[in-house]
């Protein structure tokens, strides 16, 4: 990501577009050929998929399963992409996934039934993101160190509710949406709930006020205070926001397990992450595309998926992922400015 | 200590509690109302020598409880030793920290107790621990997690996983040994312990008995509910027609059988690991496809207080001929299923 993308505090690029409207008439070919390209791995993907085990992948219950799985992480990822594209970063979600889905999943939570576990998670993930949010907009502490705080004391508070056992949930209504008799159409739920998060995220990004001042304050956060924006207020409701995707994340992860672990949602911020820079947003803020991001959740869960319907074990499959990634974003560097 | 870090504890969740304490207050609770549910199965046990003797100290440090197991393990250890009116227990603050283990256990040293019963975090790191304490006179027995050398340790108890997949591996190949072609799938644990390689080694091994059985797919999920779910979702995609399954632990189990569930399968019979609580009813009530478990018991906790006691009171264990207790002692992996799961039930852990 050289010249050809402005860096986040290139003053030329912020002459060309006030913070309101940042550079919309030049991003849109790159980023199409961006999403090009990702579309292009997954149908590499899907050919290996079809050529290896061809009478296992290219099944409907295959694809719902690769869908299922990517929804929980899924939507964890499209929080962390406001966030990375504003400049900051999350590296709590995981240990907010696991704090929402135990604190959701208690004998006393459990017993106000379905209501009360999704109220529970996503109430829990938005007091996460809040504390985050305040510490980071208004404590003036970076994101970095705010959210490995939050980190280290939401999974230690996990620990300390759960003391360890796995919370096994027995409200039926919950169970049951994440199984075959409620899939409406042949779609599960939890992929429902991804693909309303996914297209909710896409039109809070690329169709509001709210996602321009997002872009505005991780290019340039002193230009997007000139232009008027509350740099702050806009920061705090960022981090709020993924707190709130951790804690939907973590209701459909207590649907999907059937139970809540302070395990949950183990190195989510890695593979959010991942998933988020593969997309193409700007690890250093300015640039973000929900769509890309979700590609990215879904190219990675396809690998997993063609790992295991291979038989591939552990170690193999970290080497290939870890070469993946690599791969993936040299093949878009190279694509992105040859375009 | 404890106290102190207990305190150090809570200070560091201030932030966290904050955030969430105020919205939900009360739905923390994880109390069932159903009153003395942490008894484990040390109190129903024979002790190895229950005279009163002369009056000891035993240190206890373990790790942090943070499953389901090892807070198993740290109530038998504590609940044994209640038992026995001669014996003190001083219980260290669990740690996953290998400095402040070895903190800990150096404390325990400096107070002089009489026996250590030591589960390290990890037992390669430890080692050195081990041996500063048998220098200072001051006998180690060494739980599950085996330190580097025996010179680290007066005796050792443990669990035995390449007996584990030995045994889980025997159960299916006796219940398949007619089916010709039969095909089996194995769940294993997380793949960067070498307990996890153990374990496949005394299954594959087990399986080489019976020529008709074949292993046609392994994944390795990471103890966890979460991991149990998502890797026993894509194997039974992966495979459309098995007979038999073995997953290395009962957590992950959890959601290994959640994803049967989902899946509507129902053809094959599975066989889990380690004894949880949650296990043996699934296998009394005997609907699902779970039929038996192999034991990592969690009793071993209390074996190690007994042998303890033994080693400070220095009496060897009734029942055997020697003087002294054993330098080594590897509980046996036996398997669970509906003909003996009753006597086991009080073992089985949340």
């Amino acid at each position: 990501m050289t010249q050809h993308v402005s860096p986040p505090r290139d003053g030329t690029r912020r002459t060309a577009a006030p913070a309101g409207r940042p550079a919309r008439r030049s991003l849109p070919v790159r980023a199409d050929v961006r999403t090009l390209t990702l579309l292009g791995v997954l149908a590499v993907l899907v050919l290996i998929g079809g050529l290896t085990r061809p009478h296992e992948f290219l099944d409907t219950r295959n694809l719902q399963l690769v869908l299922t799985q990517a929804s929980v992480i899924g939507v964890v990822t499209v929080g962390m992409t406001f966030v990375i594209t504003s400049g900051g970063i999350d590296l709590s979600v995981g240990a907010i996934v696991a704090l929402s889905s135990v604190w959701a999943t208690t004998v006393a939570t459990q017993s106000h039934g379905l209501a009360g576990i999704l109220l529970a998670a996503t109430l829990v993930g938005l007091g996460c993101g809040l504390v985050n949010g305040v510490l980071i907009a208004y404590g003036g502490v970076v994101p970095f160190i705010a959210t490995l705080a939050m980190l280290a004391s939401a999974r230690g508070l996990a620990l300390q509710i759960t003391d360890g056992r796995t919370q096994v949930v027995t409200v039926r209504g919950v169970l049951d949406l994440g199984e075959r008799e409620t899939y409406v159409l042949g779609v599960p739920p939890l992929v429902l709930v991804f693909a309303a998060v996914a297209v909710a995220g896409w039109l809070l990004f690329h169709r509001t006020t709210f996602g321009r001042r997002t872009i505005a304050v991780g290019g340039n956060p002193e230009a997007a205070r000139l232009a008027g924006i509350d740099v702050r207020r806009q920061r705090l409701y960022l981090y709020l926001l993924s707190g709130l995707c951790c804690g939907i994340a973590a209701f459909l992860l207590i649907v999907l397990a059937g139970s809540g672990q302070n395990t949950n949602g183990n190195l989510y911020e890695l593979d959010a992450i991942a998933a988020v820079i593969i997309g193409g947003t700007l690890l250093s803020g300015g640039r973000g595309t929900v769509t890309g991001s979700v590609l990215g959740v879904l190219i990675f869960t396809t690998i997993t998926n063609l790992f295991a319907l291979n038989n591939l074990q552990t170690d193999v499959q970290q080497i290939a992922k870890g070469a993946i990634i690599v791969a993936a974003v040299l093949v878009q560097r190279r694509t992105a400015s040859t375009a | 200590m404890h106290q102190l870090t207990a305190s150090r504890r809570r200070l560091l969740l201030g932030a966290a509690a904050a955030s969430a304490g105020a919205l939900l207050t009360g739905c923390t609770s994880n109390d069932t109302g159903e009153g003395d549910g942490d008894r484990t199965a040390a109190n129903d046990r024979p002790a190895a020598d229950d005279k009163p003797g002369k009056r000891i100290t035993i240190g206890y440090a373990g790790p942090q409880a943070d499953h389901g197991w090892l807070n198993a393990v740290n109530d038998n250890a504590r609940q044994r030793a209640e038992k026995y009116p001669d014996v003190t227990l001083e219980v260290t603050e669990g740690s996953n920290d290998t400095a402040q283990q070895i903190g800990q256990i150096e404390t325990l040293i400096n107070r002089q107790v009489d026996v250590l019963v030591v589960l390290p975090a990890d037992g390669k790191a430890l080692t050195r621990v081990g041996l500063k304490a048998m220098r200072a006179g001051i006998p180690v027995v060494n739980l599950d997690r085996v330190f580097n050398t025996p010179q680290a340790y007066r005796c050792w108890v443990g669990g035995d996983n390449y007996g584990m997949g030995l045994n889980a591996g025997h159960y299916i190949g006796e219940r398949l040994k007619d089916k010709p072609n039969a095909k089996v799938v194995e769940l294993a644990g997380l793949d960067n312990l070498e307990l996890t390689k153990q374990r496949t080694q005394g299954f594959d091994d087990a399986l080489k008995n019976y020529p008709n059985i074949k292993k046609v797919a392994r994944q390795a999920a990471e103890f966890t509910v979460e991991s149990g779910q998502a890797k026993m979702a894509q194997l039974l995609q992966a495979q459309q027609d098995f007979d038999a399954l073995w997953n290395h632990d009962d957590d992950q189990g959890v959601g290994a059988l959640r994803a049967v569930d989902q899946a509507g399968r129902e053809d094959f019979l599975m066989v889990g690991g380690a004894g949880a609580l949650s296990a043996f009813q699934a296998i009394k009530a005997g609907r699902g496809v779970l039929k038996a478990t192999v034991l990592y018991p969690p009793t071993m906790a209390a074996s190690a207080i007994d042998l303890a006691r033994a080693l400070g009171q220095g009496k060897g264990v009734s029942g055997l001929a020697e003087f002294e207790i054993p330098s080594s002692l590897t509980c046996y992996s036996a398997v669970v299923d509906k003909e003996n799961v009753d006597q086991y039930m009080s073992t089985g852990f949340k």
